[in-house]
């Protein structure tokens, strides 16, 4: 009984990392800031390429994951300096621009580095409890994934950077006009949900095929798991992640992973039926 | 978009015999009268890392047919298109090299759901039309030569062999479409033929990548041998995870390995005890494969791994080469009776291949393929000439009449 009980936990806790690490940057991006951006994926496969290169020119691991995260973190204030910044008041331009900067980065990077790049093997071992044996990184995902909600609860919460990005995007003249470099904290803020989209491949390149068109994977989970969210990175996302991640988990470990995907995308309609701001939106209304 | 000019290697063969009075006439036709070849084939999207060696198999063919006099004297053109993986693009790149660029044959596909998508225009246009992919088995139309490998090769060599050297409880993975559940209605027939049982059977969506839970399905059935009949890059990621969570249950496949080099991609041992009938991997260690790897490197020294898909495609145009001169015409009516002579043949790497006249698939020589600790291949054993049986017995007869149809097991051509 006991060993059913963590078997259960486990593919609960693992679903959740799944959905928080790659919903993480997105819920920035889309949840705050308010653009769709179609090319989270590719900020996810440049976290995993780089991740991936470095570590095969000898970084430890950790570093190379950092090192992934910062490089598409960099790819993203360039990608808002140029492009993005134009757009934040014609969000159904954002999708066409950030589909077209999809389309561009996967086929670059199909024809510069070829169809598939060698992988690095996931780290740490494996262990068992009873007939099941897990593996052990995916227990280091799971506790990256709750670090990671907890220090962008404080980042947005108690920082100056994030009291200014909160304020910019709320009300950006206002900001303004109190003296805030407004687009240095829009360029900031979506690097930073660059950032975690390329934590996110980095985190998950070791245990995947890693090809051009990886970060296509997660999109579904992430959109689903922001919408589902709301605005509210830490309110949305955290709670969105676990309901999700229960739905998922006893649905496909009752019929397997079909059923997991139809519970997914028909809690995401049941909730935006329900709740049309997401599960932060409900809850902030109700605390005012 | 890439259209190839290999007229100009013709050009230039042609002038070196150009003191042979013969030479002369074949010199006419040659730069009169192209075959043109169409090759639809993925160099982009979810399947591009397996079939991007399609194409450069074709062009390997062409390149040497041209060099060695061409068909019939007449010099080949491939009319090369991306499809992108896409299959409402293979449609519209169908349509358009059978209406615009008035192609002889057609070589398309990687994916069941992409063949089914263009079969139908293929008809339509009365065409005729080389998939060469190993695939579910049972296309029974008569624009159609399939000279992949099918489950009566690939299942009925692997499933018996594999549930005498491991034990009876069979496990099935397998992709979510026509590909994947057609070859599980396979396996679950051959293993209930040998007395075995199915521990569990899971059909996963294409695309999925995360497969934690269903390594714990598995592990709660307690199998002896798994089936995995996944597609595509992101359901490869199963075998690293399964690795991870050290799932060690010895696996077989149709797919894996002979078309996406797993063993080369991922780090030992994530593809340790897996076990794939192929009709060609690089590794087959005898003369006529060798000597193949060796052209093929010199025309592509990057390429990753020359893999069955690529293999078949370069062969699919001897065999349509060989077809072609036996019926002294590129029609399709004459091409189609050549082939019911039972004498398309061609010596291919992996072996002897033959095409049957009835069911117009290929017969194969198969390997039995098994990837050690460190990934290193052992092939322990080896079935020449295995003969696509079953539409031919289940009574597919394309010399007596056109069925158009695609049959399964459970759904064969009906006995009047």
């Amino acid at each position: 009984m006991l060993q059913e009980i963590f078997a259960f936990l486990y593919q609960f806790g693992d679903a959740f990392a799944f959905l928080v690490l790659s919903a993480a940057g997105l819920a920035i991006i889309f949840g705050m800031m308010g653009i769709i951006n179609l090319a989270h994926g590719e900020f996810i496969m440049c976290g995993a390429y780089v991740t991936v290169t470095t570590a095969r020119l000898g970084l430890p691991l950790p570093l190379a994951i950092l090192c992934g995260a910062l490089a598409a973190g960099l790819a993203g204030i360039l990608v808002e300096r140029l492009i993005i910044h134009r757009l934040y008041h014609r969000p159904l331009d954002s999708i066409v621009a950030t589909w077209g900067i999809s389309l561009i980065v996967t086929q670059t990077v199909l024809i510069l580095l070829g169809s598939t790049m060698p992988g690095i093997g996931t780290p740490l071992g494996s262990f068992s409890i009873g007939a099941f044996s897990y593996s052990e990184y995916r227990l280091v995902l799971m506790a990256v994934a709750v670090l990671l909600l907890i220090a962008l609860y404080l980042l947005f919460n108690t920082t100056r950077f994030g009291l200014l990005s909160r304020a910019t995007i709320q009300k950006p003249q206002m900001a303004q006009a109190l003296g805030v470099k407004t687009s240095r904290v829009y360029s900031l803020t979506f690097g930073l949900g660059a950032a975690l989209a390329g934590l996110a491949g980095g985190l998950y390149a070791p245990t995947m095929t890693l090809v051009p068109t990886m970060g296509v994977t997660f999109i579904v989970e992430s959109f689903v798991t922001v919408v589902v969210g709301g605005a509210d990175v830490f309110l949305g996302t955290a709670p969105a992640a676990a309901v999700l991640a229960l739905i998922k988990a006893v649905m496909t470990g009752w019929q397997g992973q079909l059923f997991g995907q139809i519970g997914l995308l028909v809690t995401v309609i049941v909730v935006i039926r329900i709740l049309p701001r997401g599960i932060s939106g409900w809850f902030l209304k109700e605390r005012t | 978009m890439t259209r190839d000019c290999q007229r100009k290697m013709s050009s230039g063969a042609t002038m070196m015999g150009g003191a042979l009075a013969l030479s002369l006439i074949a010199g006419a036709s040659l730069a009169a009268d192209p075959i043109r070849i169409g090759v639809l084939e993925d160099q982009s999207g979810e399947f591009a890392a397996a079939t991007i060696q399609k194409v450069h198999g074709a062009q390997l063919a062409a390149k040497e047919i041209n060099e060695a006099g061409g068909i019939m004297g007449r010099p080949v053109e491939l009319v090369i298109y991306d499809p992108q993986s896409d299959n409402r693009r293979y449609q519209e790149l169908m349509r358009r090299i059978l209406q615009r660029d008035n192609v002889d044959v057609v070589f398309a596909g990687f994916s069941s759901a992409s063949r089914e998508a263009v079969r139908p225009i293929v008809n339509q246009m009365d065409a005729l039309y080389f998939y060469t992919n190993q695939y579910e088995g049972g296309v029974c139309d008569a624009n159609v030569v399939a000279t992949g490998a099918v489950p009566e090769q690939q299942f009925s060599t692997l499933v018996p062999w594999m549930m005498e050297t491991y034990g009876k409880r069979v496990y099935t993975i397998a992709a979510d479409y026509n590909f994947g559940q057609i070859s599980a209605e396979w396996v679950r027939k051959i293993v209930e033929e040998n007395g075995g049982e199915m521990a569990g059977e899971e059909f996963i969506p294409l695309g999925v990548s995360q497969f934690s839970q269903t390594i714990q399905n598995i592990q709660a059935a307690q199998p002896d041998v798994l089936m995995t009949l996944l597609v595509g890059t992101a359901q490869a990621s199963f075998y690293e995870q399964a690795a991870a969570a050290d799932l060690g249950i010895p696996m077989g496949s149709s797919v894996n390995v002979a078309q996406g080099y797993e063993h080369r991609r991922f780090d030992p041992p994530a593809l340790e005890g897996m076990h794939v009938t192929a009709n060609y991997i690089e590794e087959v260690d005898t003369p006529a494969s060798r000597d193949f790897v060796e052209r093929w490197r010199a025309m592509f020294p990057d390429e990753t791994y020359i893999n069955q898909p690529g293999q078949n495609s370069y062969v699919g145009l001897y065999l349509y080469k060989e077809a072609v001169e036996r019926a002294g015409s590129t029609e399709k009516a004459a091409v189609r009776e050549a082939i019911q002579s039972g004498e398309v043949c061609v010596d291919a790497p992996e072996g002897r291949v033959c095409i049957d006249p009835k069911s117009q698939h290929a017969s194969h020589t198969i390997y039995l393929v098994q990837v050690g600790a460190n990934h290193e291949i052992s092939i322990p054993k080896v079935w020449d000439g295995i003969e696509p049986y079953w539409l031919g017995e289940a009574g597919c007869d394309l010399t007596q009449r056109d069925h158009d149809a695609q049959y399964t097991p459970s759904n064969p051509p009906a006995q009047n």
